[in-house]
């Protein structure tokens, strides 16, 4: 049956109030899922909790989740962004040439060297750029975004391929008398004890859940996904939201491609091939609507760890690759199911108190 | 012909063979927080109109549901013919030969209109769909229905009246025994509502039983045969129509006093146009004009209406205000201001807000909480520093909730689990937030209880005292004589006519609408005689 009759949407970012133990425990089953895991894996195996891995899985945890909440704000709105993978590698390849050989100027035959604070602005601008050209597309040719995004997943990975020719930039800790060492510590160094990498991830998250939860434009990226031209006729100018959610993507994105160059010091034209999908896959484990107009930032995060935990665990107790893959998938279906089963539980629940 | 003659008529042909069909014994169905229907008895006869009627919210809409197959009652139970019955889903009510028209629109606006009234249900041969067969018995359907459009045209290309009366032709291609028709006429006018109820009229003498809801209380007498009253979810009265007249509907329904809508006496319109709309055209696909050279002029502190028919282009007009039509030719300017190719964002800033006719398309975000509806479309009024002010949001929400007196239990429920009525209501809410100067309401009663109604003419009143112009567009006839200070009657994308409060009579209205009326085809893009 078409709209009307959907059965009413739950209410978004609604306040649980006086919810009984059993629907909370199932609004928080990401979570709850979250815990059984470490349980299990913790019992499984010894290495598991302890600090020096819980810290590693953070990290891994992080590229990953920093990506899913760029894609969280495009899903929002009812979109998709299947570049993120490529400008992962994009902005890892570029940051790699600026610190490698500079930006050459071919008529002057001499090539710019940036310091690197001013190579991770650069190289986030780009993914900016990126999501811009998504952006526009979507916007202003009204291509699907599914489509847009594909043709620049190309394109991107072209780039990301030409910039060295299909080759590695190795061993990029940039030279003393350039003035551009120092790129290593993005994606190896700390701050109080806890790595920069699970820092960014933390200022991300918090930034982003401020932003769609507590500002106009938040408010407005789940007005426009949940429909279209209501938004538009409320006063909001629905393709300015859909250029700023696509170039959020790419800025988040961009920041993944520089922390996986910085952690491997090296920058490699395959690197971030098929994270889109990693990236989705936290969005929606996170309880995100694909359809748009549903969710929330931190279901993003859990659901970004939920996979870090996964792939983490499953790899400790050395289960097989293929293995691991038909696990990771049985998870995000049931999470799905369990989605679904939520909705209905939690309107009989209800009912009984009412 | 008076309503007393149509009566008169419509009764003799009852008199025999009326015999209960359905009865809901006992219907109780809770939603979370609220009880929709509270032991509720309804008896359905066939070969009659079952009238239905109650407030916004007192659960119409939901018991028909129960009978369709949408909804399952908490408690009680559905004879059918004598024997208890209960359906799982449409499909099985529409076996047992229950057929509904639902309140909100309910078709694909990615298909045609001939696949939309056989959808699921498709004449095949040899499992192909036999597209010529479809369409040419829609073809009959629509000329019963007195709507000569082709059938090949696609849902999202009609106009909302067009497409309530393709849910009606949905409903009349099954051959069913009770035919449920939820508010049908809300987006109709006049004319179209007579071809209608001469439909109904021959339903009923083949026995096929009529449950009819609709806030049109003139209507009700005019085709009812039983009248039963919803209140708060209570059966508050039934009785058969020749028993009763309005002030007993009324007082059953609102158990109060309803205020007629008063007309502001000494109107305060200044002579400040505040909205001045020069040769305005807006050009159709396939040749001639949806509007042509209209102007207007909005002053200060006035009510204006624009009265028309179906397709006489004044939902139109408003789209071509708020600027959602570029190749709209003409003049418009707000405060003097000349209108160029503003967004419709920056209209909204230079005081312009419309409430659009099809709430469920273009009227609120069905994601959203009533709250968030409320505050859409002025979020920048609550922020402080860089965020959302809760507090600031909600007490003008709950301020606005509490000045439409719009039912619900706690602002943060999703919009969906409100009544047609008060979603109606949130729109208009959503509107008064942004303060426009000039507001614009298209059919801004449809789906309103009288009580709202009047409710919603008083505010428009207020505003029009605080200084506010308002223009509103209505098909209603009765409504354009009480609040507006001026009428302009617009036929075929033309003004037709243009009348002061005391100058207007319901000739003159009805002449002026149907001018140049006779060569009227709308959308097929026929050539123009
Ligand atoms: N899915 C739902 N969840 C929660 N409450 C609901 C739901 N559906 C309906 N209600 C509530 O049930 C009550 C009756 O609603 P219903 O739609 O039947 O009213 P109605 O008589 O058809 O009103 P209207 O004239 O405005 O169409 C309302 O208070 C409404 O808020
Ligand atoms: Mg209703």
């Amino acid at each position: 049956m078409p709209t009307a009759l959907a059965s009413p949407a739950g209410p978004v970012l609604a306040k649980p109030s006086g919810l009984s133990l059993g629907v909370l425990l199932f609004r928080l089953r990401a979570l709850i899922a979250l815990f059984v895991l470490v349980a299990i894996f913790s019992v499984l195996s010894p290495a598991f909790f302890t600090e020096q891995n819980l810290i590693i899985l953070v990290g891994q945890t992080a590229i990953n989740a920093i990506m899913a909440v760029g894609m969280t704000f495009v899903i929002l709105t009812g979109g998709i962004d299947l570049s993120v993978g490529s400008t992962v590698g994009l902005a890892a390849m570029i940051s790699g040439l600026l610190i490698d050989r500079g930006l050459p100027i071919p008529p002057l035959g001499v090539a710019l060297y940036f310091n690197v604070p001013a190579i991770v602005v650069l190289c986030l601008c780009l993914g900016v750029l990126v999501g811009a050209v998504n952006g526009i597309l979507i916007t202003r040719f009204n291509v699907a975004p599914f489509i847009a995004t594909l043709g620049t997943l190309y394109i991107a990975r072209g780039t990301a391929q030409l910039s060295n020719n299909g080759a590695t930039f190795p061993n990029l800790v940039g030279r003393p008398d350039l003035h551009n060492t120092g790129f290593p510590v993005l994606g190896a160094g700390s701050i109080l004890g806890i790595p920069i990498v699970i820092w960014i991830m933390f200022v991300f998250a918090a930034v982003a859940a401020f932003v769609a939860g507590k500002t106009p434009f938040g408010r407005q990226v789940y007005a426009v996904g949940g429909n279209e031209r209501a938004s538009e006729l409320s006063g909001i100018d629905v393709n300015r939201i859909k250029m700023s959610v696509y170039m959020i993507c790419g800025l988040c994105a961009s920041m993944t491609g520089l922390i996986t160059a910085s952690q491997l010091v090296a920058a490699h034209p395959a690197v971030g091939e098929s994270y889109e999908l990693n990236a989705i896959a936290a969005v929606v484990l996170g309880g995100t609507s694909l359809s748009g107009g549903r969710g929330a930032m931190w279901g993003t995060i859990v659901g970004a760890l939920v996979i870090g935990v996964l792939t983490n665990g499953l790899v400790l107790l050395g289960v097989q690759e293929f293995w691991k893959k038909v696990i990771t998938g049985l998870v995000i279906i049931l999470a799905v199911v369990l989605d679904q089963l939520q909705e209905r539980l939690q309107q009989r629940l209800a009912l009984k108190r009412s | 012909m008076s309503l007393q003659d149509k009566r008169q008529t419509t009764r003799q042909a009852v008199s025999n063979g009326e015999r209960v069909v359905l009865v809901a014994e006992k219907i109780t169905k809770r939603f979370p927080g609220t009880v929709a229907l509270d032991g509720v008895d309804f008896t359905v006869y066939g070969g009659s109109v079952n009238v239905l009627i109650g407030e916004n919210g007192a659960g119409k809409s939901t018991l028909m549901k129960i009978l369709a197959g949408v909804e399952r009652a908490t408690s009680g139970r559905l004879l059918l013919d004598g024997s208890a019955v209960e359906f799982k889903s449409t499909r099985e009510a529409a076996q047992a030969g229950i057929g509904i028209i639902f309140q909100e629109l309910n078709l694909y606006p990615n298909l045609s209109i001939s696949e939309n009234i056989f959808v699921a249900r498709e004449l095949t041969r040899g499992g192909v769909v036999q597209h010529r067969l479809q369409e040419q018995v829609t073809s009959e359907l629509l000329a019963r229905l007195e709507q000569p459009l082709n059938p090949a045209t696609l849902v999202r290309d009609l106009r909302m009246g067009q497409q309530q009366i393709v849910e009606i032709a949905r409903a009349l291609s099954q051959n069913v025994r009770i035919l449920i028709m939820d508010e049908p006429t809300s987006a109709l006018t006049a004319a179209e509502t007579e071809a209608l109820f001469r439909i109904i009229a021959d339903l009923r003498a083949h026995g096929v039983a009529i449950i009819y809801i609709s806030h049109k209380l003139e209507e009700l007498l005019t085709i009812g045969d039983y009248v039963t009253v919803l209140r708060d979810g209570k059966l508050a009265a039934a009785s058969p129509a020749r028993a009763i007249n309005i002030a007993w509907i009324i007082d059953k329904m609102v158990g109060r006093n309803v205020n007629a809508p008063r007309h502001r006496t000494q109107t305060n319109a200044s002579d400040q146009p505040v909205l001045e709309v020069k040769n305005l055209s807006l050009p159709r696909a396939g040749g001639g004009f949806t509007l042509e050279n209209v102007s207007l002029t909005l002053r200060r502190g006035e009510i204006l209406a624009i009265f028309g028919l179906m397709g006489a282009g004044r939902t139109e007009l408003f789209e071509c205000l708020m600027g959602q039509h570029p190749e709209a030719s003409g003049e418009i300017a707000i405060n003097e201001r000349k209108l160029r190719n503003e967004t419709i964002r920056g209209r909204i800033d230079l005081g312009m807000m419309l409430v659009p006719e099809d709430r469920q398309r273009l009227g609120l975000i069905q994601k959203l909480s009533v709250a968030h509806n409320i505050t859409l479309a002025n979020l920048r009024r609550f922020v402080t520093s860089f965020w959302l002010s809760e507090a600031r949001e909600l007490a003008e929400i709950h301020a606005m909730i509490r000045s439409l007196s719009i039912k619900t239990q706690d602002p943060q429920q999703p919009i969906t689990s409100l009544s047609g009525g008060n979603q109606q209501k949130v729109v208009v809410a959503k509107s008064l937030l942004t303060e426009p100067q000039v507001l614009m309401l298209d059919e801004p009663t449809r789906g309103i209880d009288v009580g709202a109604k009047a409710e919603i003419f008083e505010i428009m009143n207020q505003l029009a005292e605080k200084g506010l112009a308002v223009l509103f567009v209505s098909s209603e006839l009765p409504e354009m004589f009480v609040i507006p200070d001026r009428v302009i009657v617009l036929s075929k994308g033309r003004v037709t006519g243009e009348f002061l409060h005391d100058q207007l009579t319901e000739e003159a209205l009805v002449l002026a609408a149907g001018a140049r009326q006779q060569t009227e085809h709308p959308i097929t893009a026929q050539p123009s005689k």
